[in-house]
Parts: structure tokens; C-alpha cells; sequence
């Protein structure tokens, strides 16, 4: 059996409301769909299985708060069957199965020891209808008269699937209607996020010692080119040179990989996968930095297509989860109507963030001479557990490096 | 079209993008951009918004002439008289 946990939605979330089960039991899960919406204090995110299976159970309900790591379902995986509700042995299913989710995580949380296994279905009495807990649980949460409803279960027994059968077959009440949450008001979205914002830097501040570095990076080979390339293509295929700086970034991280992971456990751990989060600003207020996974792969048409889907999605408030916990590093690109320069705070648990001021004309000596060039500032700012500030130079080197060269950048 | 038709769908496409801008309040003659907080991406689309609703074709080398609105709906004006 496969427990479908709630995965962390990104280092700085650590709860989630359900909104809307996207599959039902007896559904066939595959890896990478979308089974659930969960209401973070950032957005809404699409969460997606990472396993396959076939949907036994639903047990997080619409209106829901879990903490991240609740069971939320049960899934049965390739040729398994589901276990005996009942039956003289005493088969049963984990008890986290049976309790809400919240309390699940808690166990979850707690030094981990095999569920303790209990019957479903309570014995039988005489005279007594055998009802499972979770579907007692169940009823009583909704209403529902369990005298009124037929067990298909063993024995008779009324299944938590009868009680959401029954549950579905009659008209919401309005006490349900009110469980689910609310859309909440935009300012108390703006606050909550601003919240959720301020704890994961006063942690990233409290635990991550920042070092930083910058590097002036000449773009009047990248612009050119970019011009170039631009003018040969249809407006809605354009490039912004946003696209061609991050692919640099993530081909620059491939010889520092020791920018591009996760401080977990009081040690590094490197990530293969070069998932660059973008920070994107919210017209509300307020930031999301969603990944943009395996940057280093991707020519730039297709990164400036994701890039574009990536905003119009994080701001429509409709991202997936593996795009909110899969950044292996964090970068921020100020634009053109930024400041010069930006040197951002980390976003735990990662180790670094790479920033990008404005591009602006700016007096360029070389060689002797004087000339004018578009310029961009880029910084690095990362964790002086993992790397040092030497490193961190030689990896803003080669980002300049890799700009001179755009044309090696579209592969 | 007129200007003011022009104008209009200039506005109604910034609309789309930036839902909080007080029309009433944008000025003409002043830098858009300074006027409403649109990055590089924003800027993008509403060019390409006002592409696909106008059918005029914006060449790159020409963004840096659109500052102003008043700059965008002459341009357009142009653009479609030409065309």
C-alpha cells in the first residue's frame, strides 16, 4: 500500500488546505499526475504522485488543513489487492489510514514505528452492525445516519466507501458548504504570504552564513545576438534576455555543483537535476520562486516558453508541486526597470542565489580604451558551509564566460 | 481606427495585464513603464496583446520607441495607416 503523503510545497510552506481531489477511488494514478489542489498561503498548487497506483482510499477531505507529510490517500501499487477489511485473522490496514490527516503527519513525525495494526471493522456483536472507525469517523463528521446506509463490505460490514457513497448521493448541507474554505480575501492572502515570506528569510538569515560576490558581466554579444535571433522570429516566439541569462546560470552550475543542492541534516547534498526557481513577482504583493526543472537541457525557445508559462501560471495562482519543491537554486533578475544590483537572501534549503540588476549602458574600459556597453551586474550569494567565496567567483567567471558565447547557449 | 479606438485597446490590453491600474490616472505624456510596475515579461505581452488585436507587427528594434502611451497609440496609428 502507498501512503500519498502532502509533499512540501516549498521550504517556506508547511501546511496546505485541500481544495479538489482530482482523481476518485478505483482511479488509476500514473507518475506525475496531478491528483489533488492544495491551498497554500502562496497559491493554489496542482500536487502531483510520484507513484503509481490504483486509488484505494481518499482519506484528506475538501476543506482540509494538513500539515506537509499527512496522508492524504492510499494507493494500491501494481498487482496488489486490497487488503481484507475483515476476517477471522484480524487483516487490517494501517491505522494512519483510518486517522485524519493531521494526525497522521504527527505520527509521521514522531520517531517512526510500524503503525500499530488495528481491525478495520470493530467484531461483531449480537444484533450489532459492524462499522469501520474511519467510516463511524466519517459519518459523524457528515451527518449521515449509518442506519440508513447498506455495507458492501464483508459481513455487511458499512465500509468508509459506502459512507462517502451515501454522502455523495444526498444534497450537501449547508454546515459542509461552510467547511470549505472560503476564497480567502486578497489582502489576507497578502498578509498571510508576507508571513510565510518573513519566516523563511528570518530563518535563512538565522541559520545560512551568506557570503557574497559580484561580477559586472559586458551583454553587448548576448544582446546582439538576441536582437538577431529576435528579429527572424514571430513576436510570440521572442526571446527576453531573462531566458538566455538563466539557461547560462544553469549550464555555469554544471562545473559548480556546489551551488546547486540542498543543505539537509547538517551536510551538502548535491542535486543532478539543475532546477533553477524563478522569482516572480505577485502584482498583489509578495513572491514566488517556482523551478524550472532541468534548465541546463533546454534550448532557449523551449526554456522561454516555460518561462512564460511558468509566470502566467504562478500569477493565475496555478503551479504544480513539483514545480513548488524541486528549485535547487534560486534566481532573481531585477529587469530592466530593476536597481543595478540585487543580493538576495537564500531560500533554505538551498545554497545559493544568483541575482541580476538591470541591464543598462554603462562606461566599459578595456584595453586601454573607453567605450559604452550594456552592462548586467550578476551576484552570487551563498552558503559559506558549503563553498567559499573563491568558488563562488570562479562560478560568476564562467557565467560571463558562457555570454560571450550565446550562440553555444541555444543547445 | 482613431486614437481614441486606438487608445482604448492600448488600455484594455494593459488592463489584462495589470488589472490594478487606475486608468483615469495614466498620463499620456509621461514614461509608462514609471507609471505601472511592468517587468520585461508584462512589457512582452502587452505588445504582443496589442499584435494580436490589432494585427500590427512590432519589430523588436522598435520597443525602445514606445515609451510613452501616447507614443504607443501614434505608433500603432501609423503602423495601421501604413498598413
Amino acid at each position: 500500500m502507498i501512503e500519498f503523503k502532502l509533499p512540501s510545497l516549498g521550504s517556506d510552506m508547511d501546511e496546505g488546505t485541500l481544495l479538489e481531489w482530482k482523481v476518485g477511488v478505483g482511479d488509476t494514478v500514473k507518475k506525475g499526475q496531478v491528483v489533488a489542489i492544495v491551498d497554500t498561503t502562496k497559491a493554489a498548487v496542482d500536487v502531483e504522485s510520484w507513484q503509481e497506483g490504483v486509488v484505494h482510499e481518499l482519506i484528506a477531505e475538501i476543506g482540509q488543513k494538513m500539515p506537509v507529510g499527512a496522508v492524504m490517500a492510499l494507493l494500491l501499487e501494481a498487482g496488489e489487492t486490497a487488503p481484507a477489511k475483515v476476517g477471522a485473522g484480524g487483516t487490517a490496514k494501517p491505522a494512519p489510514a483510518a486517522a485524519p490527516a493531521v494526525a497522521a503527519a504527527a505520527a509521521a513525525a514522531a520517531p517512526a514505528t510500524p503503525p500499530a495494526a488495528a481491525p478495520v471493522v470493530a467484531p461483531a456483536a449480537p444484533g450489532r452492525r459492524m462499522i469501520s472507525p474511519a467510516a463511524r469517523k466519517h459519518a459523524e463528521e457528515k451527518g449521515i445516519d449509518l442506519d440508513g446506509i447498506t455495507g458492501t463490505g464483508p459481513h455487511g460490514a458499512v465500509t468508509l466507501e459506502d459512507v462517502e457513497n451515501a454522502a455523495a448521493a444526498r444534497p450537501a448541507p449547508a454546515v459542509e458548504k461552510a467547511a470549505i474554505k472560503p476564497a480567502e480575501p486578497q489582502a489576507s492572502r497578502a498578509a498571510d504570504m508576507r508571513k510565510t515570506i518573513a519566516a523563511a528569510m528570518s530563518r535563512s538569515k538565522r541559520e545560512i552564513p551568506h557570503y557574497y560576490v559580484s561580477e559586472d558581466i559586458p551583454l553587448a554579444k548576448a544582446l546582439a545576438w538576441l536582437q538577431a535571433a529576435n528579429a527572424q522570429r514571430p513576436m510570440a516566439e521572442r526571446l527576453l534576455p531573462a531566458a538566455l541569462l538563466l539557461k547560462a546560470v544553469a549550464m555555469a552550475l554544471k562545473r559548480y555543483p556546489e551551488l546547486n543542492g540542498y543543505w539537509r541534516d547538517g551536510g551538502f547534498v548535491p542535486v543532478a537535476a539543475i532546477n533553477p526557481g524563478v522569482a516572480i513577482s505577485l502584482r498583489q504583493g509578495g513572491l514566488i520562486a517556482p523551478a524550472l526543472l532541468n534548465a541546463d537541457g533546454k534550448p532557449l525557445t523551449l526554456l522561454m516558453q516555460e518561462l512564460t508559462d511558468l509566470v502566467k501560471r504562478t500569477r493565475a495562482g496555478s503551479l504544480r508541486s513539483s514545480e513548488m519543491n524541486e528549485a535547487t537554486i534560486t534566481v532573481t533578475n531585477l529587469g530592466d526597470q530593476g536597481s543595478q544590483a540585487v543580493f538576495g537572501v537564500i531560500t533554505p534549503p538551498q545554497v545559493a542565489l544568483v541575482g541580476f540588476g538591470r541591464v543598462a549602458e554603462r562606461p566599459w574600459a578595456e584595453n586601454g580604451g573607453l567605450k559604452v556597453l550594456p552592462v548586467v551586474t550578476a551576484s552570487l550569494s551563498a552558503d559559506h558551509r558549503v563553498s567559499d567565496g573563491h568558488r563562488g567567483a570562479l562560478f560568476l567567471l564562467e557565467l560571463n564566460e558562457l555570454l560571450q558565447h550565446p550562440e553555444e547557449l541555444d543547445k | 481606427m482613431t486614437d481614441a479606438e486606438i487608445r482604448a485597446v492600448a488600455l484594455a490590453t494593459l488592463l489584462s495585464i495589470a488589472p490594478e491600474v487606475e486608468v483615469d490616472e495614466l498620463r499620456g505624456d509621461r514614461t509608462l513603464r514609471s507609471q505601472v510596475d511592468l517587468d520585461s515579461m508584462d512589457w512582452l505581452n502587452f505588445l504582443l496583446g496589442l499584435h494580436e488585436k490589432l494585427k500590427v507587427e512590432i519589430p523588436e528594434a522598435d520597443y525602445a520607441k514606445l515609451i510613452t502611451l501616447n507614443d504607443v497609440v501614434a505608433y500603432l496609428q501609423r503602423k495601421l495607416g501604413a498598413g
